[in-house]
């Protein structure tokens, strides 16, 4: 597709500033190694010497720090368990959202209208509030124990628990799951279920053979949508998991303010990105042949 | 509210395959079908014709399985077939947006309702293949359909729905959405396709021309009733009212009390210079058909003719704004019911 050149330029422009550039300095922090100093790496780029400060530059970068990374069990236990996380946040999420968009999307206009500002409506509070709200939802003596104490039952000790962070996890990114499902399923010609009923379907049965693969890029969008940001995420672990809970995200915010070891950070980004780029690039290529 | 009709519901002889008996389906306040009685005929190409908005789509529905009627019954073989739901009832349709399923290729498409069926897959396939030699697609199997023109999904919706042996085929305006030329080399295939087959064909449309060419009886329908059934010539040549003789066709009507006389544009014959018994007018334009030239005329007191000339001969040397005479011969005049 032929496209003008500076609407056509503004994505690349935009990934370049905000994405290469910055994954780039990441990239290169990961290959220096950690100091006690003002920044706390080293070496650091002096071009004030020319050709030859660029090149002791970069005679002083090596992969230190990822074989260092590579020989601590604590590095891959945090990876295998934000996946492991991740992976049951995502599951749980489909069994919820996808029932959920489907069921909105049968409702009349306006009840669907309602309903898919319902979704919405949480994002108007903040983040970080909405999970501090769970802390005191979950915490020993609060709402969830009063409730079930009123029908004497409890109390539940679900704070700092991994529980409460796949709870925490499940709610925040609901919305994420429940709208591309929901967007596929709104646009589905609903003249294709009554083809697969006159075809000899039960509702149920048209349903499967029908309505279900043709969500599936919906599907694919919201479990990659909810998957991989939740591999990273650092905020809901911290305020709801327990001293147990080993996630990427919170390692690495540890490496970078308590430990200061900024390439050691660097090189968990970098290792993060990578392997979230293969699910990406299958979706990608997934959406791709979707479209073909 | 006329208590006898007066064109037979069903074809003679025949017993029906499917009869509607004041069949009523209303959406809240719209009455989309109004007591319809009608009777299709196995074998018969049934066509309902009528303007949008008349009920026709509706009774197919109902027929379907999409709806259930709010008073009436209807009979598939001599039983009602109410409350059965779509995908138990032995009819099978082809939408107007053909509706081919988009993750499956032709073959999966046509094969959806054997595999339903409980088909084996040799059985199958042999079913496909077949199909596919009917509708001309012989070797398209693998092709999804948005790899399809407009004339390959209809004829796939077409093997889909006829794939699974219906004892009628409902075809919700099957051709609308191809250009004018396909569609009339669809209707003569479709119609050639019934007959080989056997099979009965109910078709919605509200386009006259299609209706009169592929069918074997039209019921004509406006505002949720029929409005007539007979066989095209009938129903062109003898409409039962006003609404029947406008919408089929053009006509010209002269009032005669409480009666309209029906003249067809082709049964009226113009001259260029004064005839005994002819009505006098001026040329407002003509088109040219190449087989026939078409005239409209308006009389001194305003009505406006619409003539119809077949090319035998050198076309009449007229221009519009030229005095002409129009007459027909009083046999060719139908006098309409109301």
């Amino acid at each position: 597709m032929k496209r003008s050149w500076p609407a056509g330029a503004a994505p690349f422009a935009w990934l370049l500033v905000f994405f290469a550039l910055p994954f780039f300095l990441v990239a290169k922090l990961s290959l220096s190694h950690a100091v006690l100093a003002i920044p706390p790496y080293a070496p650091r780029l002096d071009l004030s010497r020319g050709a030859a400060g660029l090149i002791g530059f970069v005679r002083e970068l090596n992969f230190a720090t990822y074989t260092r990374l590579a020989a601590d069990r604590l590095y891959l236990l945090a990876y295998l368990s934000s996946l492991k996380f991740a992976a049951i946040g995502t599951a749980i999420l489909l069994a919820i959202g996808y029932p959920m968009a489907y069921g909105m999307s049968r409702y009349g206009a306006f009840a669907r209208q309602t309903l898919l500002i319902a979704v919405i409506v949480p994002f108007w509070t903040s983040f970080l509030i909405r999970i501090y709200a769970w802390i005191a939802i979950l915490n020993p003596t609060g709402l969830l124990n009063q409730v079930l104490a009123a029908f004497h039952l409890g109390p539940l000790n679900l704070l700092n628990s991994q529980t409460a962070v796949i709870i925490g996890l499940v709610y925040a990114y609901l919305p994420f799951m429940v709208l591309p499902i929901y967007a596929v399923l709104d646009r589905q010609d609903e003249s294709l279920i009554e083809a697969a009923q006159d075809l000899g379907c039960t509702p149920t049965q048209a349903f499967w053979r029908v309505t279900f693969p043709l969500s599936w890029p919906g599907v694919a969008a919201g479990a990659l949508l909810c998957f991989i940001p939740m591999v990273g995420e650092f905020v809901i672990p911290d305020l709801l998991g327990g001293s147990d809970t080993l996630m990427l995200g919170r390692t690495l915010w540890t490496e970078f303010f308590a430990d200061r070891d900024w390439p050691a950070a660097c090189a968990v980004a970098v290792v993060l990105l990578g392997t979230l780029a293969v699910p990406i690039a299958l979706f990608q290529r997934q959406q791709a042949k979707v479209l073909s | 509210m006329v208590s006898c009709i007066d064109w037979p519901v069903s074809s003679a002889g025949a017993t029906p395959l499917v009869r509607f008996e004041d069949v009523s389906k209303r959406f809240g306040a719209l009455t989309a079908v109004d007591g319809v009685n009608l009777e299709i005929a196995p074998g018969e190409f049934f066509a309902l014709l009528g303007p949008s908005g008349c009920g026709k789509t509706t009774l197919m529905r109902l027929l379907a399985g999409f709806a259930e009627p709010d008073e009436g019954r209807i009979l598939l073989n001599g039983e009602d077939i109410a409350g059965l739901p779509p995908h138990r009832r032995p009819s099978s349709m082809m939408f107007q947006t053909y509706a081919l399923f988009p993750h499956l290729n032709v073959e999966k498409n046509i094969s959806f309702g054997l595999k339903q069926r409980g088909w084996n897959k040799d059985r199958a396939s042999a079913r496909v293949e077949e199909m596919l030699r009917v509708v001309r697609l012989e070797g398209l199997n693998l092709r999804r359909p948005d790899q399809l023109s407009g004339g390959q999904k209809q004829r796939v919706a077409l093997a889909r729905a006829l794939a699974v042996q219906p004892k009628i085929l409902l075809l919700d305006e099957p051709l609308a959405a191809l250009d004018r030329k396909l569609r009339e080399e669809t209707q003569l295939e479709l119609k050639a396709i019934q007959r080989t087959l056997g099979v009965t064909f109910l078709i919605v449309t509200h386009d006259q021309d299609e209706a009169m060419v592929v069918s074997d009886r039209i019921a004509v329908m406006n505002e949720g009733k029929i409005a007539q059934i007979g066989a095209p010539h009938e129903v062109y040549e003898q409409p039962a009212s006003r609404f029947v003789a406008e919408f089929l066709g053009e006509a010209n009507l002269f009032p005669d009390g409480a009666h309209w006389h029906l003249v067809r544009p082709e049964k009226m014959t113009l001259s260029a210079t004064a005839t005994p018994g002819g009505m006098a007018g001026e040329v407002m334009e003509i088109a040219y058909f190449g087989d026939r030239t078409r005239y409209v005329v308006k009389r001194p007191h305003g009505q406006v003719l619409r003539i119809s000339r077949v090319n035998l001969g050198p076309p009449l040397s007229l221009e519009v704004g030229d005095a002409v005479w129009a007459s027909f011969a009083p046999d060719s005049a139908v006098t309409l019911a109301s």
